[in-house]
Formats: C-alpha cells, sequence, structure tokens
C-alpha cells in the first residue's frame, strides 16, 4: 500500500502527463505521441488508485474495468468515421453519468460515516450533522452537470444516429419548463446543503436535472449539433471537476478544468462561425423573415443543370480547384470517391485543395476527420479565411454536400436569417459546380441564391454516385 | 475552508492552462481533440474506483459499480478513438 505523498504526487504527475497530452494535440506530428502521453497518464491515475488503502474490495473493481474496457474498445474499433459525433457524444454522456454516480456514492458514503460517528458518540449533534458546506455544493453540482450532460448527450447520440429525429422540436412555454426545472434543480442543490443527511434529495436533483438535460437538447436541430456536441463536452469536463471537489482530489479537478476549457473555446469557435451567440443556438430557433425570397422567385428559370460529361470537360481545363465539402458528403459516404476524383484532377495538371468551413458536419473537425480517413493530406484542408481571400483566382469550386456555409446571402442580404455568418466565398470562383440532390433548402430553410447565379452549374445526384460518375467521364477523356 | 480555497486555486489555474494550449490547437485537430479531452474527462474513474472498491455499504458499491463501468468505457474507448482517427492524420509525402 503506498502512502498518501506518493499516491498524491502520482496524480499530480497524471496531471502533467494530461497537460502535456493536449499539448501534443496542436500539431499533427505530435498529436500522436500526445494522445498516448494523456492515455499513459490515466493509466498511472488508475493503477495508483488501485493501490490506495480505501480499496479492500478487487472483484468489482475488475469486473467493471473489464466490462467497460472491452465495450470501449470494441465501439473503439468498429465505429464509422462518419459516425464520429454520435460516438463522441455518447462518450461526453458516459462521463458525465460517471461524475453522478461517483458523487452520489461518496456523498452516501460520507453521510453514513458522519451518522454512525454521531451515533455512537451519542451526543445530540447527531440530529444536526453536517458536511462542509463546500462538499455538499460540489455534489449538488456535479449531479446537475453530470445528469444533464448524460442525457443531453443522449439525445444528442439519438439525433446524429437517426434514432429521434434531427429536426427540432418545440411546445409552447418550453422556456419556462426548462426555468422551472433549473430553478427546481437549484432549490433542491440548496435543499441539500441545508439537510445534508437527507441523501434521498441529491437522486431527485439528479432525476431534475436529467429531465432538463433531455428538454434542452431537445428543440436543437441537427446542424446545430456541432454546438451542442462541444457544449457537453465541456459540461462533461466540469461535472468532473465538481466530482473532485467532492473527493478533494486534485487530478478530477485539473482534467476537468481542462476539458471544461477546451469544450468552450470549441464551442465559441462554433458560434463564430454561424455568427449566432450560444442563447441563440440554444433557445433560439431559425424564423425565415415573411419578405424572404421563396425558392421560385429565386430559382425560376435561372438554375443551370448540367451533366458529368460536361462538367468532365469543363475540369479538364481548370488549374486549380477547389472542394467545398459539407455534411451531405459525410451522409453519402463519398469522402473516399471526393479524395479519388481529386488524384485524377492532379494527376491531369490541375491543384486540388480543400476549404473547410467550421462547422461543416456535425462536429468541430469532422470533414477533417472524413478527408484523413481518405488519405488526403491535411495540408490540403485550408481554412476558410485563408482561402477566401485566393477564391477569385479558383477556376473551378465543387460543392459537395454544403449549402448554407455557401450561401451569399450571409453577405448581401442583411435581411437573411443567416445575415453575417462566415461563409467560404465560392460565389468568387470562375465556375462553381454545386453536387446536390435537388434545390431543397439547408438547414436555415432558406433559398440559395448561389445555385442560380450565372457562374453556377447544378449536378444533381447522389454525393458519391454523381462523384463516381464524373470520375468515369474524366478518365474517358 | 482552506481545504476549499486550495482546489478552487488549482481548478481556476487549471483552466488557464487549458484556454492557453486549447486555443493553439488547429481546426484540423478539433475531433481528435474533443475526443481525447473526453477521454480525459474520465478521469473520474478514479473517483469510481474508491467508490466501488471501499466496501462501505451495498448501494455504494452498486454506485461504484456502475461509475466504473461508464467511465471506463468512456476512458478506454476515448483514448483507442483518438489514436485510430490520429493515425489517419498524414502528410504529403509518406
Amino acid at each position: 500500500m503506498l502512502p498518501e505523498a506518493l499516491i498524491k504526487i502520482a496524480y499530480l504527475l497524471a496531471a502533467v502527463l494530461f497537460i502535456l497530452g493536449l499539448k501534443g494535440l496542436t500539431h499533427p506530428r505530435t498529436a500522436v505521441r500526445g494522445n498516448l502521453l494523456g492515455a499513459l497518464g490515466m493509466l498511472i491515475a488508475v493503477v495508483v488508485t488501485l493501490l490506495d488503502r480505501q480499496i479492500v474490495d478487487y472483484t468489482v473493481l475488475l469486473a467493471g474495468l473489464v466490462a467497460g474496457g472491452a465495450i470501449g474498445a470494441i465501439l473503439a474499433r468498429r465505429i464509422e468515421m462518419t459516425a464520429m459525433p454520435q460516438l463522441v457524444a455518447l462518450f461526453n454522456g458516459f462521463g458525465g453519468i460517471g461524475s453522478v454516480l461517483v458523487a452520489g456514492a461518496a456523498f452516501t458514503a460520507a453521510i453514513d460515516a458522519l451518522m454512525g460517528a454521531a451515533a455512537s458518540s451519542g451526543s445530540a449533534a447527531a440530529s444536526t450533522a453536517t458536511l462542509d458546506v463546500q462538499v455538499t455544493i460540489a455534489t449538488g453540482a456535479s449531479g446537475l452537470i453530470g445528469a444533464v450532460t448524460f442525457w443531453g448527450s443522449l439525445v444528442a447520440f439519438g439525433k446524429l444516429q437517426g434514432v429521434i429525429s434531427e429536426k427540432p422540436v418545440h411546445f409552447g412555454g418550453q422556456q419556462v419548463v426548462n426555468a422551472l426545472l433549473l430553478a427546481g434543480a437549484l432549490f433542491l442543490g440548496v435543499w441539500l446543503v441545508l439537510h445534508p443527511t437527507q441523501v434521498g434529495s441529491y437522486w431527485i436533483l439528479a432525476a431534475v436535472a436529467s429531465v432538463l438535460g433531455l428538454l434542452l437538447v431537445l428543440p436543437i436541430g441537427g446542424a446545430d449539433m456541432p454546438v451542442v456536441v462541444a457544449l457537453l463536452n465541456s459540461y462533461s469536463g466540469l461535472a468532473a471537476a465538481a466530482t473532485g471537489f467532492v473527493l478533494s482530489n486534485n487530478v478530477l479537478i485539473v482534467s476537468g478544468s481542462l476539458v471544461g476549457a477546451s469544450g468552450l473555446i470549441l464551442t465559441n469557435i462554433m458560434c463564430k462561425a454561424m455568427n449566432r451567440s450560444l442563447t441563440n443556438v440554444l433557445f433560439g430557433r431559425f424564423a425565415p423573415s415573411a419578405e424572404a425570397a421563396s425558392a421560385d422567385d429565386v430559382y425560376a428559370g435561372k438554375v443551370t443543370s448540367t451533366s458529368a460529361d460536361e462538367l468532365a470537360m469543363i475540369l479538364d481545363g481548370a488549374r486549380r480547384v477547389v472542394i467545398v465539402p459539407g455534411y451531405g458528403m459525410a451522409v453519402a459516404q463519398a469522402q473516399h470517391a471526393v479524395r479519388d476524383l481529386a488524384n485524377a484532377l492532379e494527376r491531369r495538371g490541375a491543384s486540388v485543395e480543400y476549404a473547410i468551413h467550421p462547422v461543416a458536419g456535425r462536429m468541430p473537425g469532422h470533414m477533417n476527420v472524413l478527408l484523413a480517413e481518405a488519405d488526403v493530406p491535411y495540408e490540403k484542408l485550408i481554412e476558410m479565411d485563408a482561402i477566401n481571400p485566393t477564391m477569385e483566382q479558383v477556376d473551378v469550386a465543387i460543392v459537395i454536400g454544403a449549402n448554407d456555409v455557401v450561401n451569399p446571402d450571409a453577405k448581401n442580404d442583411p435581411q437573411s436569417p443567416i445575415a453575417g455568418m462566415p461563409i467560404i466565398d465560392v460565389d468568387q470562383a470562375r465556375t462553381v459546380v454545386v453536387i446536390k440532390r435537388s434545390l431543397s433548402p439547408g438547414f436555415a430553410g432558406i433559398p440559395n441564391p448561389l445555385f442560380a447565379a450565372d457562374n453556377t452549374m447544378m449536378y444533381f445526384g447522389d454525393g458519391k454516385r454523381a462523384v463516381l460518375d464524373l470520375l468515369a467521364a474524366i478518365k474517358e477523356l | 475552508m482552506e481545504a476549499f480555497v486550495t482546489a478552487l486555486s488549482v481548478f481556476v489555474l487549471a483552466v488557464f492552462v487549458g484556454f492557453e494550449i486549447i486555443t493553439k490547437v488547429p481546426p484540423t485537430l478539433h475531433t481528435p481533440l474533443m475526443s481525447g479531452s473526453n477521454a480525459i474527462s474520465g478521469i473520474t474513474l478514479i473517483g469510481a474506483l474508491l467508490a466501488a472498491g471501499s466496501r462501505q455499504t451495498q448501494w455504494t458499491t452498486v454506485l461504484g459499480f456502475l461509475a466504473v463501468l461508464f467511465a471506463t468505457v468512456n476512458v478506454v474507448g476515448g483514448f483507442m478513438v483518438t489514436h485510430r482517427m490520429l493515425g489517419m492524420f498524414k502528410r504529403k509525402e509518406r
């Protein structure tokens, strides 16, 4: 059995490894090592904990570790890269529920010990036995944040997996109900602090927070999922940090706050990329204004449709091609076909790059992972701000499965619901090719004047099929 | 109270460290960042181990076991899937 100080030093080492691990993620070259350092930190933390003298029974532990490890490993190996957002949402949720359970168990144990001590001393203090206030507060925070994270993540998982509708679910008085639930949870938190011996109120608190978590995420639509997943990521960290306060354990506090900060930064980046506040994403909804042009006005008689053969000829003369992927590419599993198309164009002497909008896909960096899976080197993935100034020199911009993030109304129409949202300026390219099933609107529910622009050609079809046909046409040239 | 202030100091300083490091992560790595940091937030596992192994009451053991299970899925799955993803990020010349 290790002395207390040694355990604490080992925890410190783990915390340092987590920081170094995250630092490794600042560059693709050092990222693999960074992740391994993080895993090593976790291993050290777990091993020294197993040697803690509080632990007297290993059977339950090993059962949990083996079963959990096996489930985690299978999920991690089997998951498709396109399904990464829902997996991360699920893992977030598991971290959240873990914190709820740990805080609950630690709190129950502390109260039991307190009651036991008070009863054996036979003092009148038994009825007024109290815990340190901060422990109770932290327990309440753990239960609240953890439960919101768990249920919110499950809803996000359901939406991303298609188990429940991706569409926003709205009902009257939603905000009021949420506010009441939050107030109820906070009241229970205060109750818990005043009457900590009534452990049951912790579980009621967690139950109320669970309903809150469900209702918070249900109204949020598919395209806003990057924000939700990032925010839940942050919550899972904060829940772990709160549990750290319950247990007075620094490694939990440090790791939890690192993750909390990370999630908040990503949330912020996602919100900026949509020019919306976090409150607007969480509680607002897209309401196309009454005066907004109807799809017929925008598209009537102005849409040029094209074929694979015609496109192949246009691409044959192109020197610089930029591909703009969106969630539709992920849905169509078209990333490998797109890579093949890019390779074919490069063999014919064109330069091909990919322009990545920060909110393309269903989580931050989703497109980058898909293209990395298809062996596209990461240097070719160019951020929106870097590629926009050069868009005028692009011969052909190919938009595949993206819509709102290339809608020029965001710049040109101050009345548009997406006004002010940064977009990839494909309309500046000499020719724009949009690969899309139909003229149906994107998440914002508004028509896209890009599709009717003089320099735009619509290439209708399923993303993957369309790209493969185009590839075949190019090879026949 | 003193213990709380110490813990709070650690929390606040770590948040700053987090902000400093994470803002330097390029957008290309945002998905692995999420899954990797997510695995780190599974650190609640060590709290779960203490709860499950200390054999206080049957109830705390049950809670602890479930917590170990969930947190381990989070930790093992998170680190492994991050590793798998990062292996795909390659340079032009290999």
